[in-house]
């Protein structure tokens, strides 16, 4: 089980982050999940082997603001989660605009709403 | 560790090499003509015994790559060798225990 | 002011075993950026996860990677088994190390044979890759798949190690000693070699940290950080030394990934040594429930699975960071300032697996 999470908004998100950047952490990855409802954010973090997660609730069409100007190596995993959720992110350091993970015929948005897509039987 | 000659510096290192496999034979066979002999354990191909069957459809519904099709009337069992990923799991599910993974690879000619 | 070109390296490039694209902008010989594109095979695996059950999931996860697939098998197994409170039997945690620690010296193999080849001694590469036939045939021999191994699963592994090939495995543990002994001179020490590797890419410490690097990449830079410490599974039993160089050129990613071919082929002994009697697999009952973040040391660096049940034995979420895209961005910082022909080099040196990556 996940023990350790914070819980952020849209609005201190940023500022959790930086104040986690400051006691040097490392960015492990960014997990989302589409529940339906609203889309789940978990940004995970790593320090001497133990993880923090900080979680993040978006609505759906809201807007995440990017942390790649704190943490660089984010920019590939928001422009995924761009990409796979269909969610924008806003203030990329490197903006594919929805073209790194997929192409121009590809299905839009393919990880959206996961829980909803019944397994065929 | 690696042992305190490997990290002398030496020139010429690969000449030990080259002159030890001048003198041996080569590591590679002349597949398909020479065959090793399979390991009794590898997952070489899948093969049913149709008489124990009882075409019960459980391996097709475990089975993870869709590679197998079993209908009960007409009986049939199909297995699809390109779908196949070779993982065993139908053999461990099969109730009546009737299919076997055989060590050998399939090959068209045999 | 010198005029800038900007070339395509890849997705079809001779050293590169699977595609990626780099844009490297260059002025004259000097790469001054490196511009990734990523995405050529992206196959939806994290989707498909969680269409499949979550036994039938793990032949899936393990086929992420051609290269370190059990220890994806294990990771989600683990992740898993802690969602449901499954104990494993010791003996299968110790069976698992067996399998996961042969599984590390393969892909070093494999990479310092594709090392070799990036920078043209073929006859290095053959070698290297000879030897790493040996590991897959005692895997071969145990498990019934070369690389594909197929045997973790939740709640032990599905294949126990009879006495006789223990003792075969042991005796391989040998063979490939002498077979390291033999050819690791030539990485370390051969003045050609040396002269493509010493100094080329260098990742300081304050970089690696800040990119977040993961696996032997952060370790020749001097980040102690190896998953294996925090003792998950058997690795509870036995001490692992990170092995750390301060470097961070590719001759620091060599050396490190040679001591760990040494420490692997220690860890398999040790594994053997106290291997415990009794079952290597308890059957498990009930559906995944929960959520849970499984974290592995694979040859590459840490995975991480983050796993959401929902009570159905299908996941509501299967997520997976790959070491390499962690990897990625210390990569960036490696390659402005170098050649262009040293570029095949230090792309070979973080040990990409862009599969693994793009799932
Ligand atoms: S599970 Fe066994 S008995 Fe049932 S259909 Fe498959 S092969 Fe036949
Ligand atoms: S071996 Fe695996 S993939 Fe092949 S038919 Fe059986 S369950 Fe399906």
């Amino acid at each position: 089980m996940i023990t350790n999470i914070i819980p952020v908004t849209l609005d201190t998100l940023l500022s959790k982050v930086g104040e986690i950047f400051l006691q040097k952490y490392r960015l492990i990855t960014i997990s989302c999940t589409d529940l339906g409802e609203y889309i789940d954010v978990l940004y995970h973090f790593d320090k001497n082997y133990e993880i923090t997660n900080l979680r993040l609730r978006l609505e759906r069409g809201q807007e995440v603001p990017s942390i790649s100007s704190i943490y660089f190596s984010a920019v590939i995993v928001e422009n995924e989660i761009q990409d796979l959720f269909g969610v924008p992110v806003k203030g990329l350091v490197l903006d594919y605009g929805g073209k790194m993970m997929l192409a121009e015929a590809s299905p839009k948005a393919p990880q959206a709403n996961c829980p909803a897509a019944a397994p065929a039987e | 560790m690696p042992p305190a000659y490997c990290l002398m510096p030496i020139m010429f290192t690969f000449v030990r090499t080259l002159f030890r496999n001048l003198s041996r034979k080569p590591a590679t066979r002349t597949y398909p003509f020479t065959q090793r002999e399979p390991f009794a354990n590898f997952r070489g191909h899948l093969t049913i015994d149709p008489a124990v069957c009882i075409y019960c459809g459980i391996c097709a519904k475990r089975c993870p790559a869709n590679a197998l099709v079993v209908a009960k009337s007409p009986k049939s069992w199909t297995l699809d060798p390109y779908k196949c990923i070779l993982c065993s799991y139908c053999v461990e599910a099969c109730p009546k225990k009737c299919m076997t993974m055989r060590p050998e690879h399939q090959r068209k000619d045999a | 002011m010198t005029r800038q070109t900007i070339i395509p390296f890849g997705p079809q490039h001779p050293v590169l075993p699977e595609p990626i694209q780099l844009k490297l902008v260059l002025e004259d010989k000097k790469v001054v950026g490196a511009i990734p594109s990523i995405g050529y095979i992206h196959r939806g695996l994290e989707k498909l996860a969680q269409q499949k059950d979550y036994i039938q999931s793990i032949f899936l996860i393990e086929r992420i990677c051609g290269i370190c697939s059990f220890l994806h098998s294990m990771a989600y197994c683990q992740g898993i088994e802690e969602m449901m409170n499954v104990e494993v039997p010791p003996r299968a945690n110790n069976l698992r190390i067996i399998w996961a620690e042969m599984h590390r010296i393969h892909s070093h193999l494999l990479w310092m044979g594709l090392l070799a080849d990036s920078f043209g001694f073929e006859s290095l590469f053959m070698e290297i890759w000879r030897c790493r036939e040996t590991v897959l045939d005692i895997m071969e021999e145990t498990a019934g798949g070369r690389v594909m191994l197929g045997v973790c699963t939740v709640g032990g592994v599905r294949r126990d190690i009879p006495p006789e090939l223990i003792k075969k495995v042991l005796a391989t543990c040998d063979e490939l000693q002498a077979h390291f002994d033999h050819f690791i001179p030539s990485i370390l020490n051969d003045y050609s070699v040396k002269q493509r590797t010493v100094g080329v890419g260098v990742l300081t410490k304050e970089v690696a940290l800040e990119r977040g690097v993961v696996g032997p990449v952060a370790r020749a830079s001097g980040v102690v950080m190896d998953h294996r410490v925090a003792k998950y599974g058997a690795y509870a039993n036995f001490d692992v030394e990170p092995q750390i160089e301060q470097d961070g050129d590719c001759y620091a990613r060599s050396k490190v990934r040679v001591r760990e071919l040494y420490q692997s082929l220690d860890l398999v002994r040790q594994s053997v040594a106290t291997l415990p009697e009794g079952e290597f697999n308890i059957p498990v009952k009930g559906n995944p429930d929960g959520e849970v973040i499984s974290r592995v040391e694979q040859p590459r660096g840490e995975v991480l699975y983050y796993l959401r049940g929902n009570g159905s034995k299908f996941l509501d979420r299967m997520r997976v960071r790959t070491p390499t895209f962690a990897n990625l961005p210390g990569l960036l910082a490696m390659i402005p300032g170098c050649e262009l022909s040293d570029v095949p080099v230090i792309i070979l040196s973080i040990d990409p697996c862009i599969s693994c990556t793009e799932r």
